[in-house]
């Protein structure tokens, strides 16, 4: 039973983590994407849609990424090349990405859908309360966690890093040096998009293997927030994922072991939590600046 | 914040094509909670709109506004509605009762069909709902009949007189056959997210339940019982694709004759106000297929539902005690339908303490 509780909060914790890791970097890049959520239920849409069509959830997954990347595209036309507001374009990109993939997704309400199978490696899976949370679960919370190191890497040890987080902090500067800011930028918004586009096909495909409208239900939103209680750090963001994941799986077991605690209070924890750390990591506003990219939201018009 | 720009945006675009049609067919308005995609409770309203158009064909035209956000949002839909010519406007949910009579007092000549409420405070408003109870309490006799660890899980969303209606009458059908039998709460605070669903589903069996009933709408539950082998009840819509061999039945809310009846009285001029609360012998209520259950069980919940068709039987009857040992009902007392519409105690033998 331990095991299923850990693997259960994995669960819930892998489409918070895929979609925030994206949103982190394209923030270190100095662009603020409110559209996550947008994404993220396109790449829901696409990804049902293509597995149910060919029977293949690995086509899906697929055909999600590029779909969320191409989605982020439409923002990153909008905010980079015609410099309109950030905030008032993500939050139509949400809009429109709920309202289409409403209409996408029509003819596949309730249709039984393909599950992304779990990975088993024989023997090391069996190995008695860690076996499967370790070797035994679904490819994409593998590759979330291969994704979060790799951005580690990406971001902090590779130039190609350097240089995209100097963009973020300093756009200005960046582009005296002869850095091409928007095409970066441009990339960033890219990768987001495709991570956004894979954590919806995680929702559709592996966490709950449906379509139906909404089914993100606002977790564009959590892992939009993520992101800062991280203070836009990968390893935080990770940690930041499986805490929240765990309160709102613990506030469901306490439900059902019936410990006479408000359920409208266990319900809120998960978001408590976010807030109490929040306030206890803007304490420090000088580590809270440091790590936040300066040029964030900020629109950058190259002069010629 | 994110659900009032939804209808503010869903309210800019679906509000326009009714505009500007002719007069002389009946126009029925719809407001949903949910999106018709949530394969639930705003689904199978849709379908019964669906219903509506096929039987009224060219006399009827429709519109409808999908997860519009119970409270001031809502005023402002139904507003809108009374404003484009709708002859009569079904507001969809609970929370709607509010809204929907302040907009009536300013709009007398159009009907409004209010579901699941019980305030009628001017003449043009009605009130339209269904006895799920029926339905709760034939799943409670099946699921003490099958189970063997003796106890159920639930899946709720709002402590609200509706669902704690279920809750008890789940546990009096389980007590008819097993007394000592269990049910584990969990309050999902929400109607619909499949994710947040799922896992409930997940924490309940991993605690050791064997049979899974939700009060939640999407199929999510159903998928995560099928996946760990054992067995479930559906919701709102017949839900077997996503469990077939796990859905043991399902209460299939069926709107289409009461959207159907009303909409002619509309036209032949003689609606009038009612409050009108249809189980099984009115069709509002519908068990989906029983299945995946030995013969025996499948002839109980059969003869179970017929005795309350004919109204031989009312799933609460007496002897009924409250969650604290006080008596309710007496024996053979029958509830009345304010108590249970106003239903906010758990009857004896459920552990969950209700939130308020």
């Amino acid at each position: 039973m331990f095991e299923d509780i850990l693997i259960t909060i994995a669960t819930a914790a892998t489409p918070l983590l895929l979609a925030a890791i994206g949103e982190l970097v394209t923030e270190r890049s100095g662009v603020l994407n409110l559209g996550v959520e947008g994404m993220m239920i396109m790449g829901a849409v696409t990804g049902f849609a293509v597995a149910v069509t060919t029977g293949s959830p690995w086509l899906g997954v697929l055909a999600a990424i590029l779909v969320g990347a191409a989605f982020s595209l439409l923002f990153g036309f909008l905010t980079l090349t015609l410099v309109t507001n950030q905030v008032a374009t993500g939050l139509s990109l949400t809009l429109l990405g709920l309202g289409l993939s409403g209409m996408i997704g029509e003819s596949f309400v309730g249709r039984a859908g393909v599950k992304l199978a779990a990975i088993r490696i024989p023997y090391l899976s069996d190995i008695p309360y860690i076996g499967r949370l370790i070797f035994g679960q679904d490819p994409l919370f593998y590759v979330s966690i291969l994704l979060t190191a790799g951005v580690v890497w990406f971001l902090f040890r590779t130039r190609a890093g350097l240089t995209l987080r100097s963009v973020g902090d300093n756009h200005a500067s960046a582009h005296a040096l002869g850095i091409r800011v928007i095409t970066i930028r441009y990339l960033a918004v890219m990768f987001g998009g495709a991570c956004a586009g894979l954590a919806g096909a995680y929702l559709s495909l592996v966490y709950v293997p449906q379509w139906v409208e909404n089914m993100t239900a606002g977790r564009g939103w959590i892992a939009l927030a993520l992101v800062v209680f991280a203070s836009w750090r990968p390893w935080r963001l990770l940690v930041g994922a499986y805490l929240f994941g765990a309160v709102s799986i613990g506030q469901l077991h306490t439900q059902a072991l019936g410990v006479g605690i408000p359920s409208q209070f266990l319900s809120s924890l998960p978001y408590l939590a976010t807030i109490v750390v929040l306030v206890l990591i803007s304490r420090n506003r000088r580590l809270t600046m440091m790590n936040t990219p300066a040029s964030l939201g900020q629109p950058f018009v190259p002069d010629r | 914040m994110k659900r009032q720009m939804l209808a503010l945006a869903a309210s800019a675009f679906l509000a326009l094509p009714g505009a500007a049609l002719a007069q002389d067919k009946t126009k029925a308005c719809f407001i949903y909670v949910g999106p018709i995609g949530d394969f639930g409770w705003s689904y199978q309203h849709h379908q019964g709109v669906l219903q509506l158009e096929e039987e009224l064909g060219d006399t009827v035209e429709t519109a409808y506004l999908e997860s519009v956000p119970e409270g001031a949002d809502a005023e402002r839909a139904i507003e809108r509605f009374a404003r484009s010519g709708c002859d009569i406007i079904f507001t969809t949910s609970f929370g709607y009762m509010d809204p929907t009579n302040k907009v009536a007092g300013r709009f007398p000549d159009v009907k409004f069909e209010h579901a699941t409420g019980y305030k009628r405070e001017h003449p043009n408003v009605s009130t339209y709902n269904s006895r799920f109870y029926e339905g709760r309490y034939v799943q409670g006799v099946i699921a003490a009949s099958l189970s063997k660890a003796g106890v159920a899980g639930y899946i709720a969303s709002f402590p609200i007189p509706e669902v704690v209606m279920g809750i008890n009458a789940f546990m009096l059908g389980a007590q008819s056959v097993n007394p000592d039998f269990k049910v584990k709460i969990v309050w999902a605070n929400t109607w619909f997210d499949p994710g947040k669903e799922a896992d409930a589903a997940k924490a309940l069996i991993d605690q050791g339940v064997d049979i899974i009933t939700q009060h939640t709408d999407s199929t999510a539950p159903m998928q995560v019982a099928a996946e760990r082998g054992i067995k479930a009840f559906g919701q709102a819509s017949d839900m077997i694709e996503f469990g077939p061999e796990t859905q043991l039945t399902s209460i299939v809310d069926d709107w289409g004759p009461y959207y159907i009846r009303r909409v002619k009285a509309v036209q032949d001029g003689t609606w009038e106000q009612s409050d009108v609360w249809g189980g099984f012998a009115e069709g509002h209520v519908v068990m989906a297929p029983y299945a995946n259950m030995p013969d025996e069980v499948k002839a109980l919940a059969e003869e179970t539902e017929e005795k309350i068709r004919s109204g031989e039987f009312h799933p609460f009857t007496g002897p009924i005690n409250r969650q604290d040992g006080t008596p309710w009902l007496a024996a053979g007392e029958v509830a009345d339908d304010a108590t249970l519409l106003g239903m906010n105690f758990y009857v004896e033998g459920i552990d969950d303490q209700l939130p308020n």
